[in-house]
């Protein structure tokens, strides 16, 4: 049985093209995706991102908790609504999975985890939980709308009413705020400006409708995903799993390594590996034709490395993609991709090619 | 539930073939194989000149999701290309038995049309599917 989000009729409605998305019926496009993502870099589009899964953590050892279980330091957040992304790692330094928390009280953190992982996520915060007193309670039907875009924010503010407005005026990056009904969140997966929306899912539909009345355009997996890498956001189960560290999945910035005395799951394991040395994460551009794919064998004069996530960027109208190659490949070298039984010439840049409508290479 | 036209024939490989008399034809990827591969990016066709046997891999089309051999539906040499799919790949997906055409055959033998799929075929064909 394949689950549904509270949206279902709307995409329906819309002319999505579902697809079965580890277990949720969602739509993949409404038409073009190529068209849903220009209207994110350009305009404003939305998703459904329901399918995500929230998880409250609650109780008087909510923090001491959460800073043996994440990589990244729960500390950090002194301010209501700020929100910190971290790995939660398994004792061999393997991400389980990659997370947002969001920070209300010492006693109450609100943690987004992936829907894919679910299951395991939730055995293993059960599992680590048991020595706390906290309580772990998932919010299975709440709706997630995130709305991207330079004209997001202001297509949002014309369905908000005066005390919602006041709530987000100035919000920085990385912040939620429970405004009236809407939990909003300047948080999001494009690259782009704009919000994230958690709401009720009796009010979903008609908010989803609001939105599409203001000029919001809804968008499906696959303009996420383009988006996404285009931005260099990592995608768990391809860019990283639980066999991969995050030092080799560009995610050493979120590992707090002070205080050493913090022990975190994972913390040995990565001390352990970061002495050694990882493979690294980086980004790939080939600007001729064709298109890099995930799995694809990258050679380079250090040794073999693989694609983890790749396809064409429609913002900059080549081919671009993730690849974990060996260290001491540097930002700048050529190396090669087998494709297609050729062996073609591709750059080596930075993971993240597109920030604000704008080319970053 | 895809357009099928039934003046065109079909190879369950979803090329259609469209027939310009003089022993010329037309050949473009089917409604259904556009929608299922998703967004085009790059048409890589072949050359004006290039010999094919029926079933030879002759062109690639490269959709955001994947990319997709194409096979020659009939024997012959190619004629024409579309050279506006080079900045315009969107055509396949906007006009597949339009402007989404890839390229033209001369025949060797016309004979091979009648090997082809007929509109009711095709659409048997990718039922099963």
């Amino acid at each position: 049985m394949t689950n549904r989000t509270v949206l279902f009729d709307k995409h329906i409605e819309a002319g999505a093209k579902m697809v079965d998305f580890h277990g949720w019926e969602m739509p993949i496009n409404y038409g073009s995706q190529i068209e849903e993502h220009h209207a994110v870099r350009q305009d404003a589009g939305m998703f459904d991102v329901s399918h995500m899964t929230i998880v409250d953590v609650k109780g008087a050892d909510a923090k001491r908790f959460l800073q043996h279980l994440l990589a990244n330091d729960v500390a950090k957040l002194t301010v209501a609504g700020k929100a910190l992304y971290t790995g939660m790692l398994n004792e061999q330094g393997g991400v389980i999975d990659d997370l947002i928390v969001y920070f209300f009280n010492e006693e109450f953190y609100r943690l987004v985890v992936n829907s894919a992982t679910r299951e395991k996520d939730l055995a293993w915060l059960t599992k680590q939980s048991a020595d706390y007193s906290v309580e772990i309670t998932e919010q299975p039907d709440w709706a997630m709308i995130a709305v991207q875009g330079p004209n997001a924010k202001s297509k949002v503010a014309t369905l908000l009413n005066e005390n919602q407005l006041a709530a987000v005026e100035g919000m920085k990056p990385f912040f939620g705020v429970q405004a009236g009904e809407l939990f909003i969140a300047t948080t999001g997966y494009t690259g782009e400006a704009g919000y994230e929306i958690m709401l009720a899912p009796e009010l979903a539909a008609n908010f989803w409708q609001q939105l599409l009345d203001a000029g919001v355009k809804p968008a499906g997996l696959g303009a996420r995903d383009t988006l996404r890498l285009e931005a260099g956001m990592n995608l768990y189960g391809l860019d990283m799993d639980e066999t991969v560290s995050p030092l080799a999945a560009n995610m050493g910035w979120t590992i707090a390594w002070q205080p050493e005395e913090r022990d975190f799951i994972g913390r040995s394991a990565l001390e352990t590996q970061k002495a050694q040395g990882t493979e690294q994460l980086v980004g790939l551009v080939m600007e001729q034709k064709g298109v890099l794919r995930s799995g694809l064998k990258v050679i380079a004069e250090q040794g073999e490395g693989t694609i983890t996530s790749g396809t064409f960027s429609p913002t900059l109208g080549h081919s671009i993609a993730m690849a974990r190659v060996p260290a001491g490949v540097n930002v700048g070298d050529t190396v090669q991709v087998e494709m297609r039984k050729k062996l073609v010439e591709v750059q080596v840049v930075k993971a993240g090619f597109v920030r604000n409508g704008k080319s970053v290479l | 539930m895809s357009n099928i036209p039934s003046d065109l024939k079909y190879a369950s490989s979803h090329e259609w073939v469209r027939n310009e008399g003089d022993g010329v034809v037309t050949v473009g990827i089917t409604e259904h194989a556009q929608g299922l591969l998703g967004d085009m990016v790059f048409v890589d066709l072949p050359d004006v000149g290039d010999e094919f046997a029926a079933g030879d891999d002759c062109a690639v089309a490269e959709s955001v999701k994947a990319a997709s051999d194409i096979y020659a539906p009939v024997a012959g040499e190619i004629v024409a290309i579309n050279e506006e799919l080079e900045d315009a790949p969107e055509n396949v997906n906007n006009d597949a038995y339009g402007d989404g055409w890839l390229f033209k055959i001369k025949m060797e033998d016309a004979s091979e049309l009648d090997e082809l799929l007929d509109a009711e075929g095709y659409a048997e064909s990718i039922d099963e599917e």
